[in-house]
């Protein structure tokens, strides 16, 4: 059993009333170690997209507060890196202005950021699409983009909403394996929000599973798998089939 | 190749014009229409003359100078109004009302207020061109991809570069084609406005010829500026399809 890092990332208290009256997130206390992998998980209502979009500083909470290394955070920063549900890649941008997106925001020369750009590409599988435009490619390819583009900008923490779920099950299994391979020798925190028990099983360190409507935490699972090993090894272990288990039987609860 | 299917039948259909209206002419059923043959002949003495060179030369620069003013105001108008909700309320009606509204009945007003010259051509380009660019702006900026947006601030862009990298390009085919209707609308300022002040540009060759009854060069410069705002028009529609390549994943 890995114990815990001490926490990178803390969300504090953390509470969202929308506009319109609804509230998102009550109360919401969670401390992400380094360098492991934390998904958010729960049925589709719990917040868990507008929890991650807070931590990312895209939103703000109405109270209580996200912590970046022990130091609160209102707005985005370099520290962290996102990768959208629907890969929010430039339709009039290749493949490798896109992967170099983050850098050039930052200012970095072109010389510079395209050969760091060259090399995320090449290490999420895309070697020889860097001319390649968006719409040329599948949505798993899109999302390779997505994720090279975090990658190139060297953040310690990648948030990823839903990365997988635009893209068909196959795909979904095979990015899924290839991102525990990228992780491996990355010391990257990720944070990962999903509504697929067995994709937050399979990828996690650590699980934790919101209630909905407001969204609270209800329970934190660490499921303890070693992910070095392979993914049939893992989909066999008696702890990821219990980890299933076990999360069903709480959120079944919230499935009306 | 579905340009060239949709070329043949278009030229075909303007031969049997050119011919009906060749026939039309030569059998001297009206005064008014010159055979085309003789209008061709016409425009080709009529674009060799110096009064043709002036008058085209003070047309191209206050179509020129209209546009450019209607491209500085109205895609930062657009802009606001697509980015604030106040400001799209409060402008909103405003750019509606004269987008629809006959313009050509505001230029005797303007001649009364600025005079009869070439700034009160400029003017009515202006207004003619900038509404359009304002609406399709307004558009373009407001269905710009949201994610882009929220992209482009997780990794840290500034505001500017969250206009110049991001919401721009993301408007890019509204704005031209906002860009292409105010200039054929602009053509059209330019020759309302030199027909109404009538003492300038091709305005004034179209009271002179019309009054001297020299139809045939008339309607030769008719057909070069029919082919001026065709050109100007197609020109931007090229513009148009070349961004819409990159922008159709959206």
């Amino acid at each position: 059993m890995s114990t815990p890092a001490p926490p990178i990332v803390e969300v504090v208290e953390l509470g969202k009333t929308y506009e319109t009256g609804v509230e998102a997130l009550r109360g919401v206390n969670i401390a992400f170690p380094r360098a492991q992998l934390t998904t958010l998980l729960g049925p589709s209502g719990c917040g868990k997209t507008t929890l991650l979009k807070i931590i990312a500083g895209l939103l703000r909470a109405d109270s209580g507060e996200v912590r970046v290394l022990g130091k609160r955070v209102d707005g985005p920063g370099p520290e962290r890196a996102f990768v959208f549900q629907d890969f929010a890649l430039l339709p009039w941008a290749n493949v490798l202005r896109n992967v170099a997106f983050g850098l050039e925001l930052r200012g970095v020369a072109r010389g510079e950021r395209e050969e760091i750009a060259r090399a995320r590409i090449a290490e999420v599988g895309l070697a020889g699409f860097e001319a390649s435009y968006p719409k040329e490619l599948s949505g798993g390819m899109r999302q390779r983009v997505g994720l090279a583009r975090a990658f190139a900008v060297d953040a310690d923490i990648i948030l990823m909403d839903e990365p997988f779920s635009s893209v068909d099950e196959q795909t979904r299994r095979k990015f899924q394996e290839d991102l525990l391979g990228l992780l491996a020798h990355k010391q990257k925190t990720v944070i990962f929000v999903t509504h697929s028990i067995e994709e937050a099983v399979y990828v996690s360190d650590q699980i934790v599973l919101l209630s909905p409507r407001p969204g609270r935490v209800s329970r934190i699972v660490r499921t303890g798998i070693e992910h070095d090993r392979g993914p049939d090894e893992i989909r066999r272990d008696r702890r990821y089939l219990d980890a299933v288990d076990e999360i069903w039987q709480v959120l079944r609860a919230y499935v009306t | 190749m579905s340009s060239r299917t949709r070329t043949i039948p278009s030229v075909f259909s303007l031969a049997i014009w050119f011919l009906v209206w060749e026939l039309v002419g030569r059998s001297g059923a009206s005064s008014i229409v010159p055979p085309l043959s003789a209008v061709v002949a016409a425009g080709a003495d009529v674009v060799r003359t110096e009064k043709f060179a002036t008058a085209a030369t003070i047309s191209l620069r206050s179509f020129a100078l209209g546009m450019g003013f209607a491209l500085l105001v109205g895609i930062p108008i657009g802009i606001i109004m697509g980015r604030v909700k106040a400001a799209a309320r409060i402008l909103g009606t405003w750019v509606n009302v004269f987008v629809s509204a006959p313009i050509s009945a505001l230029v005797p007003i303007l001649m009364a207020v600025i005079g009869i010259g070439e700034t009160t051509v400029v003017v009515t380009v202006f207004l003619f061109a900038v509404f359009v660019i304002v609406l399709d702006t307004q558009v373009g900026i407001a269905r710009a991809d949201r994610s882009l947006v929220e992209m482009a601030r997780s990794f840290g862009a500034t505001r500017s570069q969250l206009y110049g990298k991001v919401l721009l390009l993301s408007a890019m085919p509204e704005i031209l084609a906002g860009v292409r209707l105010g200039a054929i609308r602009g053509v059209k300022g330019v020759v309302i406005g030199q027909l109404l002040v009538s003492i300038i540009g091709v305005g004034e060759l179209f009271e002179l010829y019309s009054q001297h009854f020299l139809m045939e060069e008339f309607w030769a410069l008719v057909i070069i500026v029919f082919l001026f705002a065709f050109a100007v028009s197609e020109a931007i529609a090229g513009l148009e399809r070349r961004v819409e390549y990159y922008a159709a994943a959206r």
